[in-house]
């Protein structure tokens, strides 16, 4: 590369990532000052710049947005979010997830809004887990913790003393640092908590008869009923910041169960080139506008593997702020399997939220297993379990291997190809 | 925020506007069509759009600034909102017509791509802005997968601006809180 070609392509990057607010960049150590954000306005020539794939990437367009939503409304620093959910093939998990969302709501005294097409949501809310109290949890974990402390003592490794001073693998993330509430999921949570808590339903068959006509934007009629209504709570309690006299801000957590199902009328689960191909997108843009300049989040499941056109799901995704992927083994030939014999599914996480920052929290590890014991849903670390066998091998190590191998693409060292290292 | 009070900064906010025309009152909207008018038609053209860019760059008298830019955060938001992949080419030509011949300026556009991406309507428009751009900057990971000291590459490519040019450049880069670092492959600051 020429010095003019270097000079040049300097140039042109700093000019365009000065455009999207970033202070300095480093190429080849040459630090650049910060320019003018409007540099690029000169002798640029005619030319047409393009860029692919920089959403995920590096995701300015997040901050930028994020950025422009906190300058409209500086009072409240608390970014809005829109998690998706895929849900698993039989939806047990993900509504699990789901109640845990509208769980956490009500524990935090939080608005609620449950919208389903399939079951009413007084029936949802009456099935949230109960919340563990703080003395609760700490008998249900502390069990678990002792015991692992009193190995911690006699830790002195004899054999394989290299692995002494190697750091502690947590399992479970959440164990050093408390971050919301924990949640009983074999009792439901007792009526006096709603009694706190405001929450609005919106059950699609009692909509549909309520108002037969409506303006739809050419859009599925159910999807722009659900908006009008979201909208209309969001404006008459003022998560909008439209009351500014009213002191007591609260968070509406917004809840839509299998968004996408032919419950709402919508036929991407039926056909591989549906009628209302946009709906979908433009309902997601919608709410992700409304979300935006109002105090709400939002989770909605959606049941990815009946939807026949792949498209969808790959603008779905670039439309919202977090998705997550639950894989679950009922039914399918990893229930047996060694590797996963302690977890019920795997966690996918597909996108993660970059708030006011340019660079998301990446974990070390990309691959999480979920776990249902008899109180308490767990997302763990996915790992091989022991071999305590005698003999020296394991029975079974090619299927591991060929398993370990359809695992994760991310971990690209791990078993490839069908040889594995036997030592 | 003083550009903008200026004028040299016009900002359409898709989020804002696509609320504005869908829960707006009746009487605002019949003043000036909303530049996302197609939203809530059956026929899906851009026109509302390209009237919006125009009348925002085209120069006013006194204030007016040399070699505007227009910037596209994602022109496949647009094909989510139900706009069909010609109307968006279109959309883009005429852009290119107004801005780049007729100003002398610039478009900065963003598309997603993905390789084993199966949205055909996106990758017609992915590959047909590859056909007509003068640069292209592509971001992607790491084919080796993740790393928490190089996050990614930058290819710079440069198209039809000289014959022995056409080779493509690769830099990685290391996304920090608030800056970006780039460096030559196998320079990051772990290695050296």
């Amino acid at each position: 590369m020429t010095t003019f070609e270097k000079h040049q392509l300097i140039d042109t990057l700093s000019k365009l990532i000065n455009i999207l607010r970033i202070k300095t960049i480093n190429i080849n150590t040459v630090l650049l000052n910060e320019q003018s954000p409007f540099a690029l306005n000169h002798d640029f020539g005619n030319q047409l710049i393009f860029m692919g794939n920089l959403i995920r990437e590096i995701s300015f367009y997040r901050v930028v947005k994020i950025q422009v939503g906190d300058l409209s409304n500086k009072k409240e620093k608390i970014p809005t979010i829109l998690v998706f959910t895929e849900e698993d093939k039989y939806g047990l998990y993900s509504n699990l997830l789901f109640k845990y969302f509208l769980a956490e709501g009500v524990v935090c005294g939080h608005d609620l809004f449950v919208a389903s097409a399939k079951e009413h949501p007084d029936n949802i809310l009456k099935e949230l887990p109960a919340p563990l109290l703080d003395d609760t949890y700490r008998n249900e974990r502390g069990e678990e913790t002792t015991a692992v402390k009193s190995e911690d003592f006699q830790d002195s490794m004899k054999i394989a003393w290299r692995y002494q001073n190697l750091p502690k693998v947590e399992a479970s993330p959440t164990t050093s640092t408390k971050f919301g509430h924990y949640y009983d999921v074999s009792k439901t949570m007792s009526p006096e908590l709603f009694q706190s808590i405001k929450w609005h339903s919106f059950y699609l068959p009692e909509e549909l008869s309520l108002q037969p006509k409506m303006k739809t934007h050419n859009m599925n009629s159910a999807y722009s009923r659900l908006l009008q209504s979201i909208q209309r709570i969001i404006y008459q309690d003022g998560f909008d910041g439209s009351h500014p006299q009213k002191k007591l801000k609260n968070i509406l957590r917004i809840g839509i169960q299998s968004l996408g199902s032919m419950l709402w009328g919508d036929d991407i689960c039926s056909s591989d080139s549906p009628e209302h191909m946009h709906s979908l997108t433009k309902f997601l843009y919608v709410l992700r506008g409304l979300l935006r300049k109002s105090l709400s989040a939002c989770i909605i499941t959606v049941p990815a593997h009946l939807i026949q056109n792949k498209a969808i799901m790959e603008r779905v995704t670039n439309l919202s702020d977090m998705v997550v992927g639950l894989e679950s083994f009922i039914g399918s030939e990893r229930e047996t399997n060694p590797l996963y014999k302690d977890y019920h599914g795997l966690v996918h996480v597909q996108q993660i939220p970059r708030l006011n920052s340019l660079i998301c929290d990446v974990s070390d590890t990309k691959d999480l297993a979920f776990r249902l014991k008899r109180k308490l849903f767990t997302i763990e670390r996915l790992h091989l379990p022991p071999d305590l066998s005698d003999t020296v091998s394991r029975t079974s190590k090619q299927d591991l291997a060929e398993s370990a191998k359809l695992l994760s693409s991310g971990c690209g060292a791990m078993a490839i190809g069908k040889k594995h290292l036997d030592f | 925020m003083s550009a903008k009070e200026r004028g040299q900064l016009v900002f359409l906010e898709g989020l804002k506007s696509c609320l504005d025309l869908l829960f707006g009152e009746e009487e605002k909207q019949s003043g000036q069509p909303s530049p996302l008018q197609f939203i809530s038609e059956s026929a899906s053209d851009l026109k509302a759009l390209f009237d919006f860019v125009r009348t925002s760059l085209t120069p006013t008298g006194s204030d007016s600034w040399k070699g505007p830019v227009l910037l596209v955060d994602d022109l496949s938001v647009l094909l989510s909102l139900g706009a069909t992949p010609v109307a968006v080419l279109d959309f883009i030509h005429y852009c290119r017509v107004t801005v780049c011949y007729q100003l002398k300026g610039n478009i900065v556009a963003l598309v997603h791509s993905n390789e084993d991406s199966e949205d055909e309507e996106n990758e017609l428009i992915v590959n047909s802005l590859c056909h007509h751009s003068d640069l292209i900057l592509w971001v992607e990971g790491l084919a080796t997968g993740f790393c928490k000291d190089v996050h990614g590459q930058v290819m710079h490519g440069r198209t039809r601006r000289g014959a022995e040019q056409d080779l493509v450049q690769i830099y990685q880069y290391k996304i920090q809180d608030k800056n970006v670092t780039f460096f030559a492959r196998g320079l990051s600051a772990a290695v050296l």
